[in-house]
């Protein structure tokens, strides 16, 4: 094998005093060799994202390298100063993030700020640089680059802004990249795009590439080699096939075996008799916009959506960002009003229902969203949170108090934790407070507004159960969200895929997962990643 | 965007409106005779009955605002009371002053604030930082009058430096007239420095804390390029928003700083015209102020169109 293009070892990277552990990192060593993928894996705060910024130099001021050595191409960069590592930067290394919505200047034009590279690290002249930054936009296949060139960020989608990143990037052929969750904010189809461009690009080049997941689909798709870390520490190093059909650590197999399975477990046939809870006819939701010159805009977020779901069942609603998944999820919680259609509630016609008469029927959907971490109001106990929608509706403090105690139980925590605070809690554990206030109306419907989605694996798959759980022993009906068909696999009994605003496809979920008839379902489930992979399964 | 343009112009209309009867009928209502007043001491009360008469105080209210509005219309904005001159020609000799003052004020304040809000900002909790902040409040706190008589009795009286006082029109001379302003000019701005200072900091520091910023580094930029290409200009909107506050205040707010050092502008104008209830006067000044206000706002929603590509009309 060639002499690594980077050479980490021993590094170990020092939290402030006051952190809740001593090393962000602990004597960690691995290698990335020309031409190679290295994924860097591991749950949220296992230091990943740590490593790749203090390869670039840019990490955090608390933080600071408290032993080894980071080499590139025999070069020790822990001992470069502010100066020799700003010329190495886009030069030997370049470096794309996770958010493409943030991470481009939002008042500079594309092109200029791919120029920016160019001016700072060479010699051209004008029109050299403008012909060299046009070729870079045509290779990371973007349309139209002059006018790409022209555009500012705000007038791409986000798979056009990483394509940028990358062009910016890899326009001065570095001999490294480092790519920090590059496709998590992106949706699936665009993510397989990029996983493709960034293969093809870093194989045409040699370039290797240390790539940052949290995604073992992604890992399966892209990896030539696997770093698994927790808490710091590297617990396991193999070629991809190793790590994920054959791992030896106790974690990593946890992890893998957390990775929802594509292929849609055989499920409990729900009741014929089962009543309705929730049923829309032909829903809509228009946004009308005005303007000076542009005149009435109007914009369909649902259009012609009739879906049921009935007692003790999961309905999900799948699709990607803009498919209008959230809008109907909001209007049957009556957070937005429908423009048309009739959404009935256990029999009664909310749709157009004043807003006095829905009040007594807010109580039976209850919504759990997104992330826990902003869900919650910081300044109330969680007990406070938990009996604050009871006491609305007239339960005495004590009964909803002891009612709160029943349900921390049920959300396996700590009855205790009443009297504590949502930041003393970790996401997973916020996540189950969310879920326990949402039962306390005990409501008729429970809609999950992708709320795993912001959660690692092995968490998610311990809420999944969860909510598996709670649907059994309440008979709830369950309105499940979410743009990730392997979670959509796990726990719905009958899915919905949405696209543009409409449901495209409806119908028992294995029935969809199994044989997809739209043609958008099917290109949704050909661009999951790591779909092919044989991971290795604990109870396989 | 000129459509847009054009209606916010059209939209000075009614402000003017409102502006000019809320003018008109609290110089009218509140107490105070300008008969009176231009009499004298000695004047009779047939004197001072005469002399409403010829001013045409004597009219109804409504009347007496017809005839006004129609004078405007025809673009008269009426002969001061006191000087029997028109008010129109009083306020041109007033406004180069003025201006000069609050221009040369601004200037001074955006060059030394700016780069300062903004190494405040980079240094963090540094010790320039709270020196900055220190400034800021001090700044804030301090009357100007006192700040003009601190500066007059050291750099004028004790060092001979600079005049007492005193204003040279530009026609006169570039060098005089910009060596007359600096004392005034450095005391007036030290307010605006404060804030302008603050909100730099403010603003700076919060673009600091943005992916771009972190991508810009990435790029191997330096430093300096970082601050003032990617993080300074995406600052700007709040900035330029409060620098656009602070001239118009300043041009209607000069009038401590002109009585201070006796400088022939509106603020000294204004304040002869309202001990003097110059009504004609007073009106016109008013309504100059406002379009003023409502000009400069309108620059400033321009001006950020070419600062953030994201916004527009």
């Amino acid at each position: 094998m060639s002499a690594p293009v980077l050479s980490v070892s021993n590094l170990t990277i020092d939290l402030p005093r006051n952190a809740d552990r001593q090393h962000a990192v602990h004597d960690v060593s691995f290698d990335v060799a020309p031409g190679e993928v290295v994924c860097l894996v591991g749950e949220s705060g296992s230091g990943k994202s740590v490593i790749a910024f203090s390869v670039m130099g840019l990490l955090a001021k608390a933080l600071t390298i408290a032993n080894g050595t980071i080499q590139l191409e025999n070069e020790d960069l822990t001992r470069a100063d502010e100066t020799r590592l700003r010329e190495l930067r886009c030069t030997r290394m370049g470096m794309i993030f996770q958010e493409p919505m943030t991470a481009l200047n939002p008042v500079m034009r594309c092109g200029d700020q791919i120029d920016e590279v160019l001016q700072e690290h060479t010699d051209l002249g004008a029109g050299e640089r403008r012909q060299r930054v046009i070729d870079m936009i045509e290779q990371v296949h973007l349309p139209d680059p002059e006018r790409m060139y022209n555009s500012y960020p705000h007038q791409l989608s986000g798979g056009q802004r990483q394509r940028i990143m990358i062009a910016m990037a890899l326009i001065l052929e570095p001999v490294l990249l480092i790519a920090d969750e590059p496709t998590t904010a992106l949706d699936v189809t665009t993510q397989a795009q990029i996983l493709h461009l960034i293969r093809e690009l870093q194989s045409e080049r040699n370039t290797g590439v240390l790539f940052i997941t949290h995604d073992f689909g992604v890992v399966a798709e892209l990896a030539d080699r696997v770093a698994v870390l927790k808490q710091g520490e590297l617990v396991e190093l193999g070629t991809t096939q190793q790590v994920l059909s054959a791992p030896t650590h106790p974690y990593t197999k946890m992890l893998i075996a957390s990775v929802p399975v594509h292929e849609p477990p055989v499920r409990a046939a729900i009741p014929e008799d089962a009543p309705v809870v929730l049923k829309t006819e032909a829903l809509d939701k228009q946004y009308k916009s005005f303007s000076f010159g542009g005149g009435k805009q109007v914009v369909d977020a649902a259009r012609d959506v009739s879906i049921e779901v009935r007692k003790g069942e999961t309905l999900g609603i799948v699709g990607e960002s803009g498919s209008g998944k959230s809008t109907v999820a909001r209007c049957i919680t009556w957070l937005i009003q429908s423009s048309d259609g009739r959404i009935w509630l256990a029999g009664d016609d909310i749709a157009k229902m004043p807003k006095r008469d829905l009040h007594a029927l807010r109580q039976k959907v209850q919504i759990v969203f997104q992330d826990p971490y902003r869900s919650l109001n910081p300044r109330r106990t969680v007990g406070q949170s938990i009996i604050e929608g009871p006491l609305n509706y007239g339960e005495s403090k004590a009964d909803a108090w002891a009612h709160a105690q029943e349900l921390m139980q049920l959300v396996q925590l700590d009855p205790e934790g009443l009297d504590r605070y949502p930041h003393q809690f970790s996401g997973g554990q916020r996540q189950r407070i969310c879920i326990a206030r949402a039962l306390a109306m005990r409501p008729e419907l429970l809609v999950a507004d992708e709320a795993v989605s912001a959660l690692d694996v092995s968490v998610q798959a311990q809420v999944l159960q969860l909510l598996e759980q709670i649907r059994d022993r309440m008979q709830l009906a369950m309105l499940f969200i979410t743009h990730d068909l392997r979670v959509a696999a796990q726990i719905c009994d009958v899915v919905a895929v949405m696209s543009k605003g409409q449901v495209v496809e409806y119908g028992p979920t294995r029935d969809v997962f199994n044989n997809p008839q739209h043609e958008y379902t099917r290109a949704l489930f050909d661009a999951a990643p790591g779909r092919d992979f044989a991971f290795a399964r604990s109870d396989s | 965007m000129w459509t847009y343009l054009f209606k916010r112009i059209l939209a000075v209309i009614p402000v003017l409106l409102v502006v000019l009867v809320v003018v008109f009928l609290m110089l009218r209502l509140t107490p105070g005779d300008p008969a009176a007043n231009i009499a004298g001491d000695a004047a009779t009360s047939e004197d001072i009955a005469e002399l409403r008469i010829e001013l045409g105080l004597e009219e109804p209210l409504p009347v007496q605002f017809a005839i006004y509005v129609r004078n405007l219309l025809k673009g008269d904005f009426g002969e001061s009371f006191y000087y029997k001159r028109p008010v129109i020609s009083m306020i041109a000799d007033g406004i180069e002053p003025t201006l000069s003052l609050a221009l040369f004020t601004i200037v001074l304040a955006c060059l030394v604030a700016v780069p300062l809000g903004t190494l405040a900002a980079y240094k963090q909790g540094t010790w320039i930082d709270r020196l900055v902040m220190g400034f800021s409040v001090v700044g804030f706190s301090v009357p100007v009058f006192v700040i003009g008589y601190i500066l007059i009795y050291f750099l004028s009286v004790k060092l001979d430096w600079f005049p007492v006082q005193g204003y040279q029109h530009i026609a006169d001379g570039i060098g005089g007239w910009a060596y007359r302003l600096v004392l005034p000019s450095t005391a007036l701005s030290v307010i605006f420095i404060a804030l302008i200072a603050r909100m730099t900091r403010t603003s700076v520091l919060e673009v600091l804390s943005e992916d771009y910023i972190r991508t810009a580094r990435a790029k191997g930029l330096p430093q300096m390029k970082v601050l003032l290409k990617h993080a300074l200009r995406n600052a700007a909107v709040p900035i330029v928003t409060i620098i656009g506050i602070a001239i118009a205040i300043l041009i209607s707010g000069v009038v401590v700083t002109e009585s201070v050092f006796v400088i022939p502008g509106l603020g000294l104008l204004t304040l002869d015209a309202i001990q003097g209830r110059d009504y004609p006067t007073v009106q016109a000044l008013i309504i100059l102020f406002s379009v003023v206000y409502v000009v400069i706002n309108l620059l400033i929603d321009v001006i950020y169109t070419l600062l953030d590509p994201r916004i527009r009309y």
